[in-house]
């Protein structure tokens, strides 16, 4: 008997129906999907982007030349090269990030006991030869420069979790 | 609209002479071509649009305003194309097929009424026409599968040609129900057929309801869309039949199934669904032209069409083969004698 019914039941497609109104339903919502260049997800604070040297308010660099990013850095993406400047400070004449290497673990940050290293926010950026994904302690020092107003942002909204 | 078509015939038959017959057949047939061929790009968007709402994103936007450029580009894309013809293959059939798969796609639209009179070829064997036709292109398909000399290739067009021999059975045993309906092969006369009751209810959908579901569904394995879309079947089989093709020959063959998507549309509003006759026969539904129901009602069975590759996912080859002999023969053939007997009664109404 209930073989019967089944048998009929499937003439009546009820279950192909049922999938049918399941598809007919989402065909009329709301679609999730972010339109990127005009749409962005929005981003957390601690967004671990693009890498940037920060300079003190003063003009004067932060970083120390203490090796711990380049200690830390599990992808060894860091080179650093320290000398002692004119004025009998500590500073670095090289500071490359080889960001094909890096894998914006955000380890470095940690580890700076001067806050110099920081990734930002920034993940909009391209290189057309793999050299140009080698940043250098200019282009750093720049990105930092351009950035450090959000920079100094997202580091206060972190500080009380720290 | 008639007199300025009598004073261009006139006007032809003056300046060309014996041959205007000719050039009017084929100015005739431009008309009806160049429409579908706008329909067969337009209907690539729809499906991809519908596919897009259905899986709760856009589909494609970029192209012009909300992606209706679409068409043209992919268009574009795929003339530019080199057309690669394997160093293996029948270079002969090889390029025949996407003909041959295209020709009868296009050529079963001459018997299609798209209004009262609105008609290239008003046939009366119209019905066995359209049977043919949409048979023919099964050909195409087995050449490409064969000519390619490709393994997947060649399973594609084995599988297709196997799919279609069992469903144009029940296709046809469906149609036989049309026919006994209609009392008549002419599509024109099946429409005028479907006139006397009210509105739809006339429509011959309503005694011959499962024949209506049995004729689309075998249509949609006849074109070999989702879910019976074996002889492309991209999981097992690459692409099927066309997996060595590549720019127009491979866009013929897509202009091809689209085009016999719409023509089975067309029949299924022709025949199940009164054609060009309005839904409701009243003031405001019986003064839009039947040209406008007509093409409302095949936009419906497309949209249907559209919703099912959606919905299901494909057939394994015993389940489909298990469906067009053991299920659908079957029913169409009870339903032969079901409506035989029925027209004899006094309760035949249609």
């Amino acid at each position: 008997m209930n073989k019967l019914i089944k048998f009929f039941k499937s003439f009546l497609l009820l279950e192909l129906l049922k999938g049918m109104s399941v598809t007919g339903r989402y065909f009329f919502a709301r679609h999730i999907t972010v339109e990127y260049p005009e749409e962005k997800t929005p981003q957390s604070f601690r967004f671990r982007g693009l890498h940037a040297q920060r300079r003190y308010p003063n003009g004067e660099e932060r970083c120390i030349g203490c090796k711990l990013c380049e200690a830390v850095c599990p992808a060894l993406a860091i080179k650093i090269e320290v000398a002692e400047r004119a004025d009998g400070s500590r500073r670095t004449t090289q500071y490359d990030i080889d960001l094909t290497k890096c894998i914006f673990c955000g380890f470095c940050e940690e580890s700076c006991p001067v806050d110099a290293i920081v990734e930002t926010r920034v993940y909009e950026y391209h290189g057309e030869k793999r050299g140009d994904l080698y940043y250098t302690k200019e282009m750093l020092l720049a990105v930092g420069e351009k950035h450090e107003e959000q920079i100094a942002k997202d580091r206060a909204a972190d500080a009380k979790y720290r | 609209m008639m007199e300025l078509l009598q004073t261009l015939q006139l006007l032809g038959q003056d300046l060309l002479g014996p041959a205007w017959l000719p050039a009017w057949t084929a100015i005739k047939i431009m008309v009806i071509v160049l429409p579908i061929m706008g329909g067969v790009a337009y209907l690539t968007l729809a499906e991809r649009k519908v596919l897009g709402f259905m899986q709760i994103r856009p589909g494609p936007n970029r192209v012009g305003y909300w992606g209706l450029l679409q068409p043209v580009a992919d268009g574009i894309k795929l003339l530019t194309k080199e057309f690669i013809i394997p160093t293996g293959s029948n270079k002969f059939l090889f390029v025949a097929a996407p003909i041959l798969a295209l020709t009868p796609a296009l050529a079963a639209w001459a018997v299609v009424p798209f209004d009262d009179g609105l008609i290239l070829a008003d046939v009366n064997a119209g019905l066995l026409y359209l049977l043919a036709m949409t048979s023919l292109g099964v050909y195409g398909i087995i050449i490409a599968g064969w000519a390619s000399n490709s393994k997947y290739a060649f399973l594609g067009a084995l599988r297709s040609a196997a799919q279609i021999v069992s469903y144009e059975l029940a296709m046809g045993f469906a149609l036989v129900c049309v026919l006994l309906a209609a009392q008549s092969m002419n599509l024109g006369e099946i429409v005028r057929g479907q006139s006397h009751g009210s509105g739809m209810l006339g429509w011959y959908w309503i005694p011959l309801f499962p024949m209506f579901v049995v004729y689309f569904i075998a249509g949609v394995a006849e074109t070999n869309r989702a879910p019976f879309d074996l002889a492309e079947g991209e999981s097992e089989i690459v692409a099927g039949f066309h997996v060595e093709y590549s720019g127009m020959g491979f866009a013929i063959f897509f202009l091809a199934e689209y085009a016999n998507m719409i023509l089975i549309a067309a029949m299924t509003s022709v025949m199940f669904l009164g054609g060009w006759l309005p839904p409701v026969d009243i003031a405001p539904f019986n003064q839009i032209p039947g040209l406008i129901w007509m093409l409302g009602k095949m936009s419906v069975m497309l949209f249907i069409f559209l919703w099912f590759r959606a919905t299901f996912p494909r057939y394994r080859y015993d389940q489909l083969m298990r469906l067009g002999w053991k299920v659908f023969i079957p029913l169409t053939l009870i339903w032969v004698v079901v409506v035989a007997a029925w027209m004899q009664t006094p309760y035949w109404l249609w």
